[in-house]
């Protein structure tokens, strides 16, 4: 198997399962509790906490435990639209960001905030200046994504966040992609709010964490016990903190050489699809992007099939076509970049692992050049153009 | 999540490609939301249909619905032809995930289709058939499942 779909997720690394074990039967304590037992679990949480903390340049009250991206970004937004909602009730992201983002707004929406949603340009960037126009003086919350989690751009995020606040805004990013890839100092970056996950960088699935700078005062999302500062109650997910720390900490070790494999295999690949594979597009863009993060559209053919006849090779992989979302509607990401329905139908994501080889790279062109040809011959619009190209000689 | 049936006509689709001077030519979906389908039908002077090929932009579900929908019309007469409904290619199939119902229909839309174009050509009319709802050529088609 060939996997290459690590912005989905990860492989949990074994080291950091092997960190996690003692933490179900031997160290299973409730941190909130007295005795030793307990004590040993609350230590090994906090000990997740600083490594967590100082991976951002963060204090480590300012961190807090969730289930994961998704919870992180509910929470973020809809606390700080409950406790600004005062000062006014505009919120602005940008047209591409994860969907808990935009549907988060949409729940909003429906209770009575506005959202701007900013266009990016062909690349995915979102233009500083866009954003300055786009700040109301009931403007509450600005939140835009650290890299994009489908064409792998990164946005200009301390730039955003010095326009946030200049203008006295909250600022939200939600880093779930980025994090454990590049490099995050949230003071540098004037990031208020971030979000990130563990099952992104070889953690655990199902813990997250939320940072919140000390002085934002948005309220508890999860009521109930007193764990998190009051802010997030629920026993702590003792083993899957531990992972999250483990991973982190693994993360940021080998940040470097895990960016400079991860690129060189990138280039390699995107080099190889664009010169051998006709009407082919790279989709994000081309430098301020994630190490891991290829995504390209290949014109007449549909992509669920795609994925299916990669997956009878063994390779896993996505895609941004409508089949593969479970709805009627492409990737609101490449739409949202300029392209066309059926190119964003086409689409195809590759995420690679510092795992991954040239060699892979090289069985994965090769069977694509295959597949697409394959599925061009069946497709009725390769038909329609190519006799279009034929009857222009 | 797809039969092994559907599985099968994807991996292997029977009876793709072009059929030139065909008696009747359909093509119906849009690009939207991402199935089009064309089929190619040759049909002989007693209304038989003696050959038919496909050409199909989509998934796995529209590439095999496309097959089957040939596979079941191929060597039959009009009026059988006619009979081959959406959920006969479906059952054909050993079903197909409740997502990927509307692929069924659009093969069924798509035999329709290459069948109103060969009786345009004919100057006939074919019983209970009406002119195809979805073509790629018409501005914003709308489908409706």
């Amino acid at each position: 198997m060939i996997y290459l779909d690590n912005a989905a997720t990860t492989k949990t690394a074994p080291e950091v399962v092997e960190a996690m074990l003692p933490y179900f039967t031997e160290m299973y304590g409730n941190p909130s509790t007295i005795y030793s037992l307990g004590s040993e679990s609350k230590k090994a949480v906090n000990s997740a906490r600083r490594i967590l903390a100082e991976s951002i340049g963060a204090k480590m009250e300012e961190i807090y435990f969730t289930a994961g991206g998704s919870e992180s970004d509910n929470w973020a937004i809809k606390a700080a639209a409950e406790a600004y909602c005062a000062k006014g009730k505009h919120i602005i992201v940008s047209r591409i960001e994860h969907h808990a983002v935009l549907h988060t707004c949409e729940y909003l929406e429906k209770r009575g905030f506005e959202v701007t949603y900013l266009e990016v340009d062909r690349d995915g960037m979102v233009d500083p200046e866009t954003l300055r126009k786009a700040i109301r003086p009931d403007t509450i919350l600005i939140s835009i994504m650290f890299a994009n989690n489908e064409i792998g751009t990164i946005e200009p995020i301390a730039q955003l966040g010095q326009i946030a606040h200049e203008n006295g805004i909250l600022f939200h990013t939600d880093a779930v992609q980025a994090y454990g890839q590049l490099p995050i100092r949230v003071d540098e970056m004037n990031i208020d709010m971030l979000s990130a996950s563990g099952h992104k960088l070889n953690g655990p699935k199902g813990i997250g964490f939320l940072y919140i700078r000390t002085g934002v005062k948005i309220g508890s999302f999860v009521h109930g016990g007193a764990q998190e500062r009051r802010r997030r109650a629920g026993t702590e997910n003792v083993p899957g903190i531990v992972g999250l720390g483990a991973a982190a900490k693994r993360a940021m070790e080998r940040m470097e050489s895990k960016t400079e494999t991860e690129i060189a295999l990138r280039d390699y690949l995107i080099g190889r699809l664009e010169r051998e594979i006709p009407y082919c597009r790279l989709n994000g863009h081309r430098t301020r992007r994630l190490p891991n993060n290829v995504n390209v559209s290949f014109d007449y053919i549909e992509g669920e099939s795609m994925l299916i006849m990669l997956d009878m090779k063994g390779i896993c992989a996505s895609s941004g076509s409508a089949c593969t979302s479970g709805s009627l509607d492409p990737s609101h990401v490449l739409l949202a970049i300029g392209l066309k329905h059926e190119q964003a139908h086409g689409s195809l994501r590759i995420t690679l692992s510092e795992e991954n080889t040239r060699e892979e790279m090289d069985i994965v062109v090769d069977e694509l050049k295959q597949i697409v040809q394959r599925l061009r011959d069946m497709s009725p619009l390769y038909e329609d153009f190519i006799k279009k190209e034929k009857a222009k000689d | 999540m797809y039969s092994e049936k559907v599985m099968d006509h994807f991996q292997n689709p029977r009876n793709v490609g072009e059929i030139e001077n065909a008696s009747g030519v359909g093509t119906v979906g849009n690009a939207k939301c991402g199935d089009i389908m064309r089929m190619f039908l040759d049909i002989d002077e007693n209304g038989v249909i003696r050959d038919v090929k496909f050409k199909t932009f989509g998934c796995g579900a529209a590439v095999a619905t496309s097959s089957m929908a040939t596979e079941l019309v191929k060597g039959k007469t009009i009026d059988q032809a006619m009979q081959v409904t959406n959920k006969a290619v479906m059952e054909a199939l050993d079903g197909l995930p409740p997502v990927k119902v509307h692929c069924s229909l659009l093969a069924e839309e798509a035999i329709h289709a290459a069948l109103w174009d060969y009786a345009q050509k004919q100057g006939i009319e074919i019983e209970g058939l009406k002119k195809p709802k979805a073509d790629i050529s018409e501005e914003e088609p709308e489908e409706n499942y």
